[in-house]
C-alpha cells in the first residue's frame, strides 16, 4: 500500500472546530486518511465522531479548521454533486427508498432520459444491473428496495456512492446489524475494494473488528483528537485507555454502609433464558442492594431487565420478586409484586408526552387515585406533588405536559413513576441517559436513597457513572454472565469486560479473536452529537 | 478509474436470496381489473343496456370531472401530502368566475368581466389557491392534513359568501363549452379527462419531477440527499394539483350550465376512496395513476349498475359508503397487505 513515498491523504481535516450552542462537538479536531488505507475512528458517544462524519461529507460547514480531499481545498457546501464525488457515508439509517426499486435508488435523480425526456427504464435496469455487477453485488434491481436486508441495503449503497465517482467511503457502525457471516462478507468486499484501490473510514464500537479490518486508528474522545496510529502499534489496553480516558481512573462514589448479610432476597432469578439475548442466567438481588448490570448493548443486559420488569417473558427459568413469581410476560403482574420500572427509552416507553406530569406520575398506581375505576384529579394531584417534591421536578405544578421540561425533569418524571408504588425493587435501564449533570447526580443520589429504605435495585447499563454506586457489578457479555465485581473496580477493567477484551494480553494481535463478538461500548443507536 | 476494469469480488454478496417471485409492485397496479370485469358481467346481467356504449359513454362522463380531483389527490398523496381543499377548490374556482363574468340581475353576478375570462379566471383562482397552501404547508411547515381542511372550510364559505347561496346560471359559452361539447361523437370531457390520466401516467412513470415525487413521499431525507429540491417538487405539485381541481369544477359547471353553492361538498370521500382502492398509500410514495383510475373507474361502475337496478335513490348514499368500504377489504384481500 506503501508504494508511492509522498501520496496525498484522500481527505484531511485540520484544525476543524464546531460549536452547537453551548457544546463543542469538535475541538481543534483533525484526521487525515491515506488512500487505499482502511482507518478506524472510534470514540465514545459524544466523543465527536457522528460531527466529523457531517464535516467530511460536506453536510456541516466547520466553524474554524478546513477539509481538505487529495491536497484541495473542499467544494462549496453547496456543491452536492462535487462532495459526492468525492466521499460517501453509508449511515446505519438507511438512506435508500423503499419503495422504489433498487436500480431506481441507484440512479435517482440521474435516470437516463430518451430525446422526449422521459425515463428509459429498460436502460436504467440494464446499468443498475451492470453496475452491481461490476462490484459483485448479487441483488436484483427489480426488487423493491424495501425488501432488501441491511447487508445488501449496505452493498447497494456502498455500490451508488462508488458509481459517483467517490473513492472514499465512510462506513457509519456497518456492522451494528449484521449477523457473524454477514459481517465475514462485509470484510472480504471491504478487502476487495481496498485493493482495486478504495479507501475506507470505518466507524465501529466493535474494537475486535478494528482489529481485524483497520490499518489506522484514530481515537477521539471529548470533542477531541487524541491519537492515530497503526492498529498494529496499539494494544487493546492502551485502545481502551484511549477510549476512556485517564482522567476517570478510580471510582469517585462514596463507600456505603454494606448490605446487612440477613437482608431477604427481593428478585431472584434461576436460570433465565430468551431467545438469543441471554441464556442461563442466575442473579439475587437482597433489600437494601445495589447490583449493577453492565454491558454492551447487545449484551442481553436490556433485555434481560426487561423480563424481570414484565416487559418480556423469558423462554424458561424463574423469576422470583420478594416472594411472589409474578406471571411471565405480564407487567400488572410485576407491578403488583412490587416492581418499579425505569423503561430503556423515556420517550417511547418513559412517558406520554402530551400529558401532564400529575397522569404520567401516577400512571403506575390507578387503584390510589380514587374508587370503582374512576380517578379523582384532586387526589392524583396530591400525590403526584408529593412525588413532585421528593424528586425536585422544576415545574410550575402537576398540570404541565411532560413535553414541557428539560430532559433531566423528564426523567425525574419516569423515576417518579418507578418509585409511586413503593416497589420493592427497582429496575433501571440507563436511568442517566441523555440527561445533564445535576439531575444525574440528583436521580443518583434518589436510587441510593431507595436502597436505602430497604429496596433492592437492579441498574442494567453500560455508563459507569450509573454503576458507581453499585454495591457489586455483574457483567454481561453476549448473553451470558461473565464477571461479577465488588465496588471499587477499575473503570478499564469494566469496559474491558464489557467488550470481551482480556486486558492481561501483552501483545493485542496475540488476543483471541471472536468474529461475531457484540462488543460495543454504548449503545449503537445512541445519537452521537 | 472505471468500473469495467475491476476484477470481481471472489465471494457473491447475497448468495441467499433466491429469484425474485412474481412482481407484485407491477401487478398492484391492474388488481382492479378482475373486478371491474366482473361488476361488467353483473351490470350486463342486472340491466341489458349496461354495455351499451351510450351507457359506458354516461359513466365515463359523470366521472370524468370527479375523477380530475381524483387524478389531483394521486399527485399530492404520492409526495406524501394530502389536499383536502381540493373539492372547495372544485367549487370555487368555477364560481368565481361564474361570479364575475355573470351578467347584473342573475343571482349574485357582477358581470364585472366579460365572458371570455372565465377560464382563466378559474384556472388563476385553482393556482392561486394551490399557492397559498404550498406556502401554509412548504414554506410555513404546517400540517398539510390541518391545512387543507381549514382551506376546504374557508373556501366553501367563501363560496357561500359569494353566491349568497344561491346557483350561479346563465353562465358565460366559454364555460359552458368544456363540459358540453362534442368531440368525435364523445363529450370533450371525456377527452380532456383520458388525455390527462394518459399525460398523468407519463409524468408519474417516466419523467424524473415523478420519480422525484415517489422519492419525496417515500423517503424526504432521501430525496434530498439525491438532490432534489424537494420544497420545489412539492409546491408545483400542490398548485397543479389546485389547477386540476379547477378545471374538474369547470367540466361540471359547463355539463350542469350553473355553479352551485354546494358543488364538490363532499366529494373528498370519494376521491380519498378511490385513490386507496387504487392502490395509493395515504403515507406517500406508492401507487400509481392508472390504479387511481380504475379505483375511480369501478366506484362509478357499481353506481350506475345500482341506479339500473332500481335501487332507489334514497339508499345510494348509504350503499356507497358500503362499496368503498367492501371495496377496500376486496383490493386488502388481492393486494395481500396491509394499508397504509
Amino acid at each position: 500500500m506503501a508504494a508511492d513515498p509522498a501520496p496525498a491523504p484522500v481527505v484531511e481535516a485540520v484544525g476543524v472546530t464546531k460549536r452547537y450552542g453551548e457544546t463543542v462537538a469538535l475541538d481543534r479536531a483533525g484526521i487525515q486518511v491515506m488512500p487505499g488505507r482502511t482507518h478506524a475512528l472510534v470514540g465514545r458517544n459524544g466523543a465527536g465522531k457522528s460531527t466529523l462524519v457531517s464535516i467530511l461529507t460536506g453536510l456541516t460547514s466547520p466553524d474554524e479548521g478546513e477539509v481538505r480531499f487529495g491536497g484541495e481545498p473542499a467544494p462549496r457546501p453547496a456543491d452536492r454533486d462535487a462532495w459526492r464525488r468525492r466521499v460517501a457515508c453509508v449511515y446505519q439509517k438507511s438512506t435508500i427508498i423503499p419503495e422504489l426499486t433498487v436500480a431506481e435508488n441507484l440512479y435517482l435523480h440521474r435516470h437516463d432520459l430518451n430525446r422526449f425526456g422521459l425515463v428509459r427504464w429498460g436502460a436504467l435496469r440494464r446499468k443498475a444491473a451492470a453496475l452491481l455487477a461490476g462490484w459483485s453485488v448479487d441483488v436484483d434491481v427489480r426488487l423493491p428496495a424495501g425488501e432488501l436486508d441491511v447487508e445488501q441495503r449496505q452493498f447497494v449503497e456502498i455500490a451508488r456512492a462508488l458509481s459517483f465517482g467517490a473513492r472514499f467511503i465512510i462506513l457509519d457502525e456497518p456492522t451494528a446489524q449484521l449477523d457473524a457471516a454477514a459481517i465475514a462478507r462485509l470484510f472480504t468486499r471491504i478487502r476487495a475494494l481496498q485493493e482495486q484501490g478504495v479507501t475506507f473510514l470505518f466507524i465501529s464500537h466493535h474494537l475486535q473488528e478494528i482489529y481485524e479490518i483497520c490499518d489506522t486508528v484514530t481515537v477521539f474522545r471529548d470533542a477531541r483528537h487524541i491519537l492515530t496510529t497503526a492498529v498494529a502499534d496499539l494494544s487493546h489496553a492502551e485502545l481502551v485507555a484511549a477510549m476512556a480516558g485517564e482522567a476517570t481512573g478510580l471510582t469517585a462514589a462514596l463507600p456505603r454502609a454494606s448490605v446487612p448479610a440477613d437482608a431477604g432476597e427481593v428478585l431472584g432469578v434461576r436460570g433465565l433464558s430468551y431467545g438469543d439475548a441471554y441464556r442461563e442466567v442466575d442473579l439475587r438481588v437482597r433489600a437494601g442492594e445495589i447490583v449493577g448490570l453492565a454491558g454492551a448493548a447487545a449484551s442481553g443486559r436490556t433485555e434481560l431487565a426487561e423480563t424481570v420488569a414484565g416487559l418480556r417473558a423469558a423462554d424458561s427459568g424463574a423469576i422470583e420478586v420478594a416472594g411472589r413469581r409474578p406471571r411471565p410476560g405480564s407487567v400488572p403482574d410485576a407491578l403488583a409484586a412490587g416492581v418499579g420500572f425505569v423503561p430503556r427509552d423515556r420517550h417511547h416507553q418513559g412517558f406520554v408526552p402530551m400529558m401532564s406530569i400529575a397522569d404520567n406520575a401516577t400512571m403506575t398506581v390507578p387503584e390510589r387515585l380514587g374508587e370503582a375505576g374512576l380517578i379523582s384529579g384532586r387526589r392524583r394531584d396530591r400525590l403526584a406533588r408529593t412525588l413532585i417534591t421528593n424528586l425536585a421536578i422544576k415545574t410550575p405544578g402537576p398540570g404541565l405536559p411532560v413535553t414541557g421540561l428539560s430532559g433531566g425533569n423528564q426523567q425525574k418524571v419516569v423515576m417518579a413513576r418507578a418509585l409511586a408504588s413503593d416497589p420493592r425493587l427497582l429496575v433501571l435501564i440507563t436511568p442517566t441517559a441523555g440527561v445533564d449533570v445535576k439531575s444525574k447526580e440528583f436521580l443518583l443520589g434518589k436510587v441510593e436513597e431507595t436502597a436505602s429504605g430497604g429496596s433492592g435495585v437492579l441498574i442494567a447499563s453500560d455508563e459507569l457513572d450509573d454503576l458507581r454506586l453499585c454495591d457489586r457489578l455483574l457483567v454481561m457479555f453476549q448473553g451470558r454472565l461473565v464477571t461479577e465485581m465488588a465496588a471499587g473496580w477499575h473503570d478499564h477493567d469494566v469496559v474491558a469486560a464489557m467488550e470481551g477484551v482480556r486486558l492481561d494480553t501483552p501483545d493485542a494481535s496475540d488476543a483471541p479473536y471472536t468474529p461475531d463478538a457484540p462488543d460495543t461500548l454504548d449503545a449503537p443507536d445512541a445519537p452521537d452529537v | 478509474m472505471s468500473e469495467k476494469t475491476l476484477t470481481p469480488a471472489p465471494e457473491s454478496a447475497a448468495p441467499r436470496r433466491e429469484r425474485p417471485r412474481v412482481r407484485l409492485a407491477g401487478l398492484r397496479d391492474f388488481a382492479l381489473i378482475p373486478a371491474i370485469v366482473v361488476i361488467a358481467v353483473v351490470g350486463r346481467i342486472v340491466h341489458p343496456i349496461f354495455l351499451q356504449p351510450d351507457n359506458l359513454i354516461n359513466i365515463l362522463q359523470t366521472m370524468s370531472e370527479i375523477s380530475l380531483l381524483v387524478l389531483a389527490q394521486t399527485i399530492v398523496l404520492v409526495a406524501g401530502r394530502m389536499d383536502l381543499s381540493l373539492e372547495s377548490t372544485f367549487g370555487l374556482a368555477p364560481g368565481v368566475a361564474a361570479w364575475l363574468t355573470v351578467a347584473v340581475g342573475s343571482g349574485a353576478g357582477l358581470g364585472v368581466l366579460p365572458g371570455v375570462w372565465a377560464i382563466p379566471v378559474t384556472l388563476a383562482v385553482g393556482a392561486l389557491i394551490g399557492a397559498i397552501n404550498a406556502l401554509l404547508i412548504v414554506r410555513f411547515g404546517l400540517n398539510g392534513f390541518i391545512v387543507t381542511l381549514g382551506m376546504l372550510i374557508v373556501l366553501r364559505g367563501l363560496l357561500t359568501g359569494i353566491s349568497g347561496g344561491q346557483t350561479f346560471f346563465n353562465l358565460p359559452p366559454s364555460m359552458l363549452y368544456l363540459g358540453s361539447a362534442l368531440w368525435l361523437g364523445v363529450p370533450a370531457s371525456i377527452w380532456l379527462c383520458l388525455l390527462l390520466f394518459a399525460f398523468g401516467v407519463v409524468l408519474l412513470g417516466f419523467t424524473r419531477y415523478g420519480r422525484a415525487l415517489y422519492a419525496i413521499g417515500g423517503n424526504v431525507d432521501a430525496a434530498k440527499a439525491a438532490g432534489i429540491r424537494t420544497g420545489r417538487v412539492l409546491w408545483t405539485a400542490l398548485v397543479g394539483a389546485s389547477l386540476l381541481a379547477a378545471l374538474g369544477g369547470l367540466l361540471l359547471s359547463g355539463r350542469l350550465a350553473s355553479v352551485a353553492a354546494g358543488q364538490g361538498d363532499g366529494a373528498i370521500f370519494t376521491v380519498f376512496a378511490a385513490a386507496v382502492i387504487g392502490g395509493v398509500s395515504l403515507n406517500g410514495g406508492k401507487g400509481t395513476v392508472f390504479g387511481a383510475f380504475t379505483g375511480i373507474l369501478l366506484l362509478y361502475m357499481i353506481q350506475n349498475v345500482l341506479t339500473l337496478a332500481g335501487v332507489p335513490a334514497q339508499w345510494i348514499q348509504a350503499l356507497n359508503g358500503a362499496i368503498i368500504l367492501i371495496a377496500l377489504i376486496l383490493s386488502r384481500l388481492t393486494g395481500g397487505k396491509v394499508q397504509e
